[in-house]
This record gives structure tokens, C-alpha cells and sequence, in this order.
């Protein structure tokens, strides 16, 4: 186990390393010169030269991707040219929002996708069945930038049940985690279905029931429990559409988090604070698929390290 | 279902096409008295903040949306084919070389890296085909490169090297040919997510830039009307779900006949 996760973790090293690389390389693919995009047309050459200088432009590529590569070592991100700040502040900030937008959008999407799954398994071919799947592939074809004003429509706008934007309370968080936890939701339901059919045809399941468990117990008890290794995993790797999908969510709902952040730092051209929440969320990403990984190994014992 | 998603794909297909000739308004031509009027029998789908009409609007949008689906399909379906075929045939480190890149690429979450992307060139349709060019490639060469793989060892593959077939001969006679019927499965399924991709962009006022009529930034412009005019969101996010689903079932049934395991 030790060896396979320092193998794991090493495997990790270049991948990350590409991943900063083409983040450097992003400021330098802007048309032009990027100091200039930045402050604008109208901007005076001696401002232009000034934030060459404070980005540190003018210096050969070598010398700026070892510096980049230096500040990450020591996790600095550069400064924010719209706040001024380190923008690794500005994403701390920011990033408890976005964990609390991703955590319940999670919660949501579990609490729909375990009973939806478990019921279109126990009734297969039925019309429950059909009903919950049915309803899983409307939530797979929803984009979610639809769904959101849709939800805000009908429970903001007709009901007046929910606000339709911002962040403070909990019935803030609502509508933004519905959104953002439907697509989930759907697949995760499709991933519960087919995982528990399959453990239903077991023959330990079969041995449970003719030991007189009742068919919920030992659906609930003992095929479902190990229906969940793929579910598990499935929701580890989703977990980059749940992060892609809080830059739409976010923006959709003005809720302050990293993707509302890249999204108003693309529109104010603060390439650096660019660079560091693109760097940020697919570092993120990475680290919850290395995360998945072992989680996997460790519920499915079967599994070999070598 | 397969039928269902092709009558989908096959509708949208026209409205694109022919769509701009019969369409009854210019998608561009303002009434500005009647300006966020609901569904009618004149305008069914409504009028836009501006006084356009809706359904002309997404007819042309439809154009938009084909067109970037088609673009990202063929060139990532040409370029992964190449550079999967490349990497599993000749092994080593042009292998190395090339999984590596798919890697680093594979790092970035869905459509962060187009976001990106399309955030340093500037937003436009052409720079939006060409980001989601870059993030689609990947998922083709590695399709092709599995493929590949596999086929390289069997014995027609060994033979037309013992004759001297040279290597660009092989992968075009013998080895994509046997992952053409994947790649079409990967292609339709592409274009559904092209799509989405390119609405989500334009939503996010990356895309396609105003007035020229696509979905996302219809979608866009409806969510400061969502009190006075909801049918400026209803409609345009419905043309987007339907064909995004049309395409997954065209993609789901083909992928069900190539290989029937996968058949619910």
C-alpha cells in the first residue's frame, strides 16, 4: 500500500508540473503584448512598461518560467493587478464558499441519486424504473445554465420560496447546489442502478434471503454496501464537473466563490489572477483523483497495488 | 431512442440550413414597441429584450451551434486519430511523449482549459473552435491509441509488415480502420458536448459575441429578464437540451451496436 501510493504519488510530480507549465504559458499566448491587453488601448507606454517591468515581461522565458516555477514552490501566485493583493489570498478567500457550494451540492446530489438508483434497481423494468431513469437522463441533459434560472424562476421569481442570488444564509445556498448537484445526481443514480443490479445477481445475496433476511435487509445491508465501490468512485471523479460547474453555478448566482473570481478576472484582463485559479481548481482536481485512488483501494480489498 | 435522438439531430439539422430562408423574421430586425412580449401566434416563442424575434434567433442559433460542433468533431477526431494512432504504434517515447501531453491536458477539469483559453485570445466563435480543439483531441487519441494497441499485434497487421507496408500505409489501411467504429460513437457523442461547451462559453460571454444569435449568450441575455420575460430562458435553453440529448441518444445507440455489453 505504502509503495503504491508513493508510486501514485510520484506519478503526480510531472503531471503537476505540466499543469504549471501550460498555466505559465497562458499569459504568454494573449495576442500582442500582454501588459498592454491588460491596461487597455488607451493606456500610457510608460504605465505598459511599468507592469511589463512589475510582471517581469521583459526578462527572458527562462528566467520567467523559473521564476513562476519558484514562487509556486513557495505559494505565491503573483499579485492581483485589479486588487493589487497576492492572489493566493484572494483565492483564499473565496475558496471556503466554493467548498460550501461543492459540499452541498454533493450532499444534494447523493440524497436524490442513492434512493432514486436503489428504487429503479429493486423495481427493474417497471415503471418506477423507467420513472427514475427517465427523470436521471432530463438531469444528465440539463445544462446546468439553463437549470439555474429555471430553479430561480420557479422558486424565486413565481413562489418567492428562496432568494434568487447572493450568499448568507443557508436558503442562499439552495438553489446553487440544486443546480450544480442535478447533473450529479443523474449520473450517480444511473451508476447506483447498474452497481446494484449487478450485486442482486450475486449469489451471497441469494444466501442472505434463503437465511430469512427480508429482501430490504438484504438489499440495504449487503448489496448495497457493496454496490457503493463504484459509486464511490464515480463521485471522486465527478467531482471535476462539480468544479467546472461552480464557475457557471457561481456566476449564475452571484455567489462568491472561485469561479464568480475567474470569471470577473477574465472580464478585468488580471491575467495573474487568471493564471491562479485555473492553476488552483486543476490542482484541486488532481489531488481529489489521486484521493479517489486510494479511497478506492482501501473499501475494495480485491483491488492489488503492483 | 435512437431514432428519437436522429429525428432530434435531423430537425435541427434543417432548421440550420434551411432554417434563415424560411424563418418569417430577421433574427436581427428590432420592434422595439413590442419589446419582451410573450408567445404569440405571430411570434411563438416571444420577442427578445430588444424587440427580435425569438424563434428566428434560435433558428439562426442553430446554425452557430452546428457549425462549432461540426469543426470541433472533425478536427480533434483528425488530430487525436493521428497523434493515438501515432503514439500506439510506434511505442517508446514518442508514446511517452504523447501520453504525457494527454496527461497534463486530462488535469484540467471539463472545459476550464478552453475557459482559459478563450480568455487570453479573446472571445470569438473562431477562438472558441479552436480552444475546444485543444482540450477535444485528447479523448480521440486515447480512443485510438487502446485501439491501436490492440491491433498492432494481430497477424494481418504482422503480415502487411513482413511485406513491407510502410507504417503510415498500415495505420491508414489496417489499424484506424478497425477503430472507425468507435470513433463514430466518440464523434457523436462529441458533438453533444461541443455544443454544451460552446453554449456554456457564450453564456459565460466568452463565445460568440452579440448580435450575432447563439443559444448561450440568448441564454445569457434572459437571465436580467428572468421577473418580466421567463420565456427568454425557457426557450433557448430547451432548443440546447433537446439537441444536446438527440445527439447522447444517437451516441448511446450506436455505441449499443458496436459493442452490445454495454446495451441496458
Amino acid at each position: 500500500m505504502i509503495r503504491y501510493l508513493l508510486r501514485r504519488l510520484l506519478l503526480t510530480i510531472p503531471v503537476l508540473v505540466g499543469v504549471a507549465t501550460l498555466v505559465f504559458a497562458l499569459i504568454h499566448l494573449v495576442p500582442g503584448d500582454p501588459a498592454q491587453s491588460m491596461l487597455g488601448d488607451g493606456a500610457a507606454p510608460q504605465d505598459v512598461e511599468a507592469l511589463r517591468e512589475r510582471l517581469g515581461l521583459n526578462r527572458p522565458l527562462i528566467v520567467q518560467y523559473a521564476a513562476f516555477m519558484r514562487g509556486l514552490s513557495r505559494g505565491d501566485l503573483g499579485t492581483s493587478l485589479r486588487y493589487g493583493t497576492p492572489v493566493a489570498r484572494e483565492i483564499q478567500a473565496r475558496f471556503p464558499q466554493t467548498a460550501r457550494l461543492a459540499a452541498a451540492a454533493m450532499a444534494v446530489a447523493l440524497v436524490i441519486a442513492l434512493p432514486l438508483g436503489i428504487l429503479a434497481a429493486v423495481h427493474r423494468g417497471t415503471a418506477v424504473d423507467h420513472a427514475a431513469m427517465t427523470l436521471a437522463l432530463a438531469g444528465l441533459s440539463m445544462p446546468n445554465f439553463w437549470l439555474g434560472p429555471l430553479l430561480a424562476i420557479l422558486f424565486a421569481v413565481k413562489l418567492g420560496w428562496l432568494p434568487v442570488s447572493g450568499s448568507g444564509d443557508w436558503t442562499h445556498l439552495v438553489l446553487p447546489a440544486g443546480t450544480l448537484g442535478a447533473a450529479l445526481a443523474a449520473i450517480l443514480a444511473r451508476m447506483t442502478r447498474a452497481s446494484l443490479l449487478e450485486e442482486l445477481r450475486e449469489v451471497y445475496v441469494l444466501a442472505a434471503r434463503s437465511r430469512g433476511l427480508s429482501r430490504a435487509r438484504a438489499v440495504l445491508r449487503h448489496a448495497f454496501r457493496n454496490s457503493l465501490i463504484p459509486v464511490v468512485t464515480i463521485v471522486g471523479l465527478q467531482f471535476g464537473v462539480v468544479l467546472t460547474g461552480t464557475v457557471i453555478t457561481e456566476t449564475i448566482f452571484a455567489w462568491p466563490g472561485i469561479g464568480r473570481l475567474l470569471i470577473q478576472a477574465i472580464g478585468f484582463r488580471d491575467y495573474p489572477l487568471v493564471q491562479g485559479c485555473i492553476l488552483f481548481i486543476s490542482v484541486t482536481y488532481v489531488g481529489v483523483n489521486l484521493l479517489t485512488d486510494l479511497v478506492y483501494g482501501v473499501l475494495d480489498p480485491r483491488i492489488r497495488y503492483d | 431512442m435512437i431514432r428519437v435522438g436522429a429525428l432530434i439531430v435531423l430537425l435541427a439539422a434543417t432548421a440550420a440550413v434551411l432554417g434563415p430562408f424560411v424563418a418569417p423574421y430577421d433574427p436581427a430586425s428590432q420592434q422595439l414597441a413590442l419589446r419582451l412580449q410573450g408567445p404569440s401566434l405571430a411570434h411563438p416563442f416571444g420577442l427578445d429584450e430588444l424587440g427580435r424575434d425569438v424563434l428566428a434567433r434560435i433558428v439562426h442559433g442553430a446554425r452557430v451551434s452546428m457549425a462549432v460542433g461540426l469543426a470541433v468533431v472533425t478536427v480533434s477526431s483528425l488530430l487525436g486519430t493521428l497523434l493515438g494512432a501515432t503514439a500506439g504504434y510506434f511505442g517508446g517515447r514518442v508514446d511517452d511523449l504523447i501520453s504525457r501531453v494527454i496527461d497534463v491536458l486530462l488535469a484540467f477539469p471539463g472545459i476550464l482549459l478552453a475557459i482559459a483559453l478563450v480568455a487570453v485570445l479573446g472571445p470569438s466563435l473562431v477562438n472558441v473552435v479552436l480552444a475546444l480543439c485543444v482540450i477535444g483531441w485528447v479523448g480521440y487519441a486515447r480512443l485510438v491509441r487502446g485501439v491501436t494497441l490492440k491491433i498492432r499485434e494481430l497477424d494481418f497487421v504482422q503480415a502487411a509488415r513482413a511485406l513491407g507496408a510502410s507504417p503510415p500505409r498500415i495505420l491508414l489501411r489496417h489499424v484506424i480502420p478497425g477503430a472507425l467504429p468507435a470513433l463514430a460513437v466518440q464523434a457523436t457523442l462529441g458533438m453533444a458536448g461541443a455544443i454544451l461547451a460552446e453554449a456554456s462559453l457564450s453564456f459565460l460571454g466568452l463565445g460568440v459575441q452579440p448580435p450575432t444569435p447563439s443559444w448561450g449568450t440568448m441564454l445569457d441575455a434572459g437571465r436580467s429578464h428572468l421577473f418580466d420575460a421567463p420565456h427568454l430562458t425557457i426557450f433557448p435553453g430547451l432548443s440546447i437540451a433537446a439537441l444536446v440529448l438527440g445527439f447522447n441518444f444517437v451516441g448511446d445507440g450506436l455505441r449499443d451496436r458496436v459493442d452490445p455489453r454495454t446495451g441496458g
